[in-house]
């Protein structure tokens, strides 16, 4: 699994992108997302995903269940 | 280096005009206690004598930071900060109105580059931009890379403008050295509270260090943080204004002990605002019903903390992309897509010149404002305090017509023990009266209800039909004073009242409270 970005209710407010590890997430259509192929779930880097905990609006930050969750290598 | 800097202070400096300097350890003398002009202003001409001279260059012609000095010079917000480490129960990120003023909406993110631009464009066509401050939409700080950008390249090319930043200080300490390298010398430092069991009912989570943190906890950090960053910048002799946002029942008590708290750190200025709440906002406290306070409220607060770090009065609460005077808002006129059409010439000799013509002006309204507290000192008389408002555009003039008014300035006149003494005490928004050159009856009473604690509006014209319903509410409206400086239509005014009781005319009652207007503006 991997994190996703809710386009939605994402105000694009940056806070995520320089958090990431991975630097998977990128600005697109004026809102953010989340390279779902890059995506480690924060797992090796933190104890939280770290879009999860910047993120200032509830629900936006989501599991994306069309991914297997991440293993570390 | 530092030790100098403070004991330079300690030695020559004295109140100015809604300035005043603190220092660390260092009893404040309160400006009321000199018998001079009251409360918020303490009392000078505030001229370059009255202060170290680098000290005054760097607050004269600061709208945020000299009450005197926004009657006259204007500050531009960019919004490059769209991120923020901290949440408030007062702020909802996703909330913007193009008819909403309050700090935090924004309707266009900048990128550093166009936030350069954009400067550039509005100071060319705005002579008297002096000040431009990053406040968000986000914290300043919590977007490190797009404000310095936009700093360094605004130190480059326009070195006479004056930058500042707004911060909730949670990531301040790490950037001092780097504030400091852009000759930044205005940081504005949200403090709300200085005990976590209040901070508790502020804040529901801060993101620090890699998490996100909640409770109690998150405001234990964020306090120590907010100390420790304003300590550094007084240590650096960078001035501070603490913004506190007024909650009844949540912090209205405590501020009093914040003010001392942020005083004995060096805070240049203390900002205390009302709570802006409605549920449309979507805001925590919106939602819940937590109300902001009445100007009576908010004002007791203001007094009680009077002789801590010098009391602002002036805030307008701007939006995150505001551009004008304070209370007036231009920012339409500059938008990406127009600045980006616009050829811009940045010609630093023509905006000197318009500045030396706005402190001619400036002069001349300090000059009228002695000239009338003297002759009616001369008059002698009775013990009164009241407010009254004014409807001005600028240039410390009554100059504004009643129906175009979106605020009204209130000040206090206080005539006492045979000193008399005139103090700007805050300002009003109010619905704009006039549409299409017919007014609005319905917008009346909201208006009244702004100025409900006042005697008097002095404006530069009215109509009948206001008049009398101002009459009828106790208000008096007075258009013998427009295009006259403030102080001299307020004493002007105040003598005749004076002279009506002494004849036995009228009696001096007292005036109510009058309630802060809160949400958007019902008119654009």
């Amino acid at each position: 699994m991997a994190y996703k970005i809710v386009s939605s209710s994402c105000t694009a407010c940056s806070a995520c992108e320089p958090e990431c590890p991975n630097v998977a997430i990128v600005e697109k259509n004026g809102t953010f997302v989340i390279k779902p192929e890059k995506c480690t779930e924060c797992i090796g880097h933190y104890d939280d995903a770290q879009c999860l905990a910047a993120c200032p609006v509830e629900n936006t930050v989501i599991i994306d269940k069309n991914y297997p969750r991440y293993v570390a290598p | 280096m530092e030790s100098a800097f403070e004991t330079s202070i300690t030695a020559k400096l004295k109140p100015l005009s809604g300035i005043k300097i603190v220092v660390a350890g260092q009893a404040a003398s309160g400006c009321g206690s000199k018998g001079g002009e009251g409360k918020a202003s303490c009392g000078s001409a505030g001229g370059p004598e009255d202060m170290p001279a680098e000290i005054w260059e760097k607050v004269k012609n600061h709208p945020c930071y000299s009450e005197e000095a926004h009657h006259h010079y204007a500050r531009m917000h960019v919004a490059v900060a769209p991120a923020c480490n901290i949440q408030c129960n007062y702020c909802n990120r996703k909330y913007d109105c193009s008819n909403e003023s309050r700090p935090g909406v924004v309707s266009q993110k900048l990128t550093a580059d166009q936030a350069v631009k954009k400067v550039l464009a509005v100071a060319s066509e705005i002579p008297q931009m002096t000040v431009l401050g990053i406040a968000g939409p986000g914290d300043a700080l919590a977007n490190p890379q797009k404000t310095f950008d936009t700093f360094r390249q605004l130190h480059e090319t326009a070195p006479d403008i004056k930058l500042c930043l707004s911060t909730n200080g949670l990531a301040l300490p790490d950037y001092v050295d780097e504030i400091a390298k852009y000759n930044v010398d205005h940081v504005t430092i949200t403090i709300n509270m200085i005990d976590p069991d209040v901070g508790e009912k502020i804040y529901p989570w801060i993101f620090y260090q890699h998490k996100r943190i909640t409770g109690r906890a998150a405001s234990e950090i964020l306090t120590q943080r907010q100390m420790l960053g304003l300590e550094m910048l007084t240590a650096r002799g960078i001035l501070t204004k603490i913004n506190s946002v007024l909650i009844p029942g949540i912090n209205d008590q405590h501020l009093i002990e914040v003010n001392r708290a942020v005083k004995a750190r060096g805070a240049f200025l203390h900002n205390i605002m009302p709570l802006i709440s409605e549920a449309e906002h979507g805001t925590v406290y919106g939602l819940t019903g937590q109300r902001g306070p009445s100007a009576q409220e908010l004002k007791d607060v203001q007094d009680a903390c009077m002789g801590g770090a010098n009391l602002m009065r002036h805030c307008r609460q701007c939006r995150a992309d505001a551009v004008g005077l304070l209370g007036e808002d231009r920012s339409n006129e500059f938008t990406i897509a127009q600045v980006e059409k616009m050829e811009v010439v940045y010609d630093l000799d023509k905006r000197r010149a318009y500045q030396e013509k706005v402190e001619a002006e400036r002069q001349a309204q300090q000059a009228a404002k002695q000239a009338a507290v003297a002759a009616t000192q001369a008059q002698g008389g009775m013990n009164i305090k009241l407010l009254v408002a004014v409807a001005t555009k600028g240039q410390g003039k009554i100059n504004q017509h009643f129906g175009h008014a979106t605020e009204f300035q209130i000040y206090e006149i206080d005539a006492g023990n045979g000193n008399i003494a005139t103090a700007f005490i805050g300002h009003r928004r109010v619905d704009l009266y006039c549409q299409g050159g017919y007014g609005e009856d319905e917008q009346l009473p909201s208006i009244v209800n702004a100025i409900n604690d006042c005697h008097a509006l002095l404006v530069a014209k009215i109509g009948a039909c206001p008049r009398d319903e101002l009459q009828a509410a106790g208000i008096e409206a007075v258009e013998q004073f427009a295009h006259e400086f403030i102080e001299h239509g307020l004493l002007g005014w105040f003598n005749d009242y004076r002279a009506r009781i002494a004849r036995g005319e009228i009696e001096h009652q007292a005036r109510g409270d009058a309630s802060i207007r809160q949400g958007a503006y019902l008119a654009a």
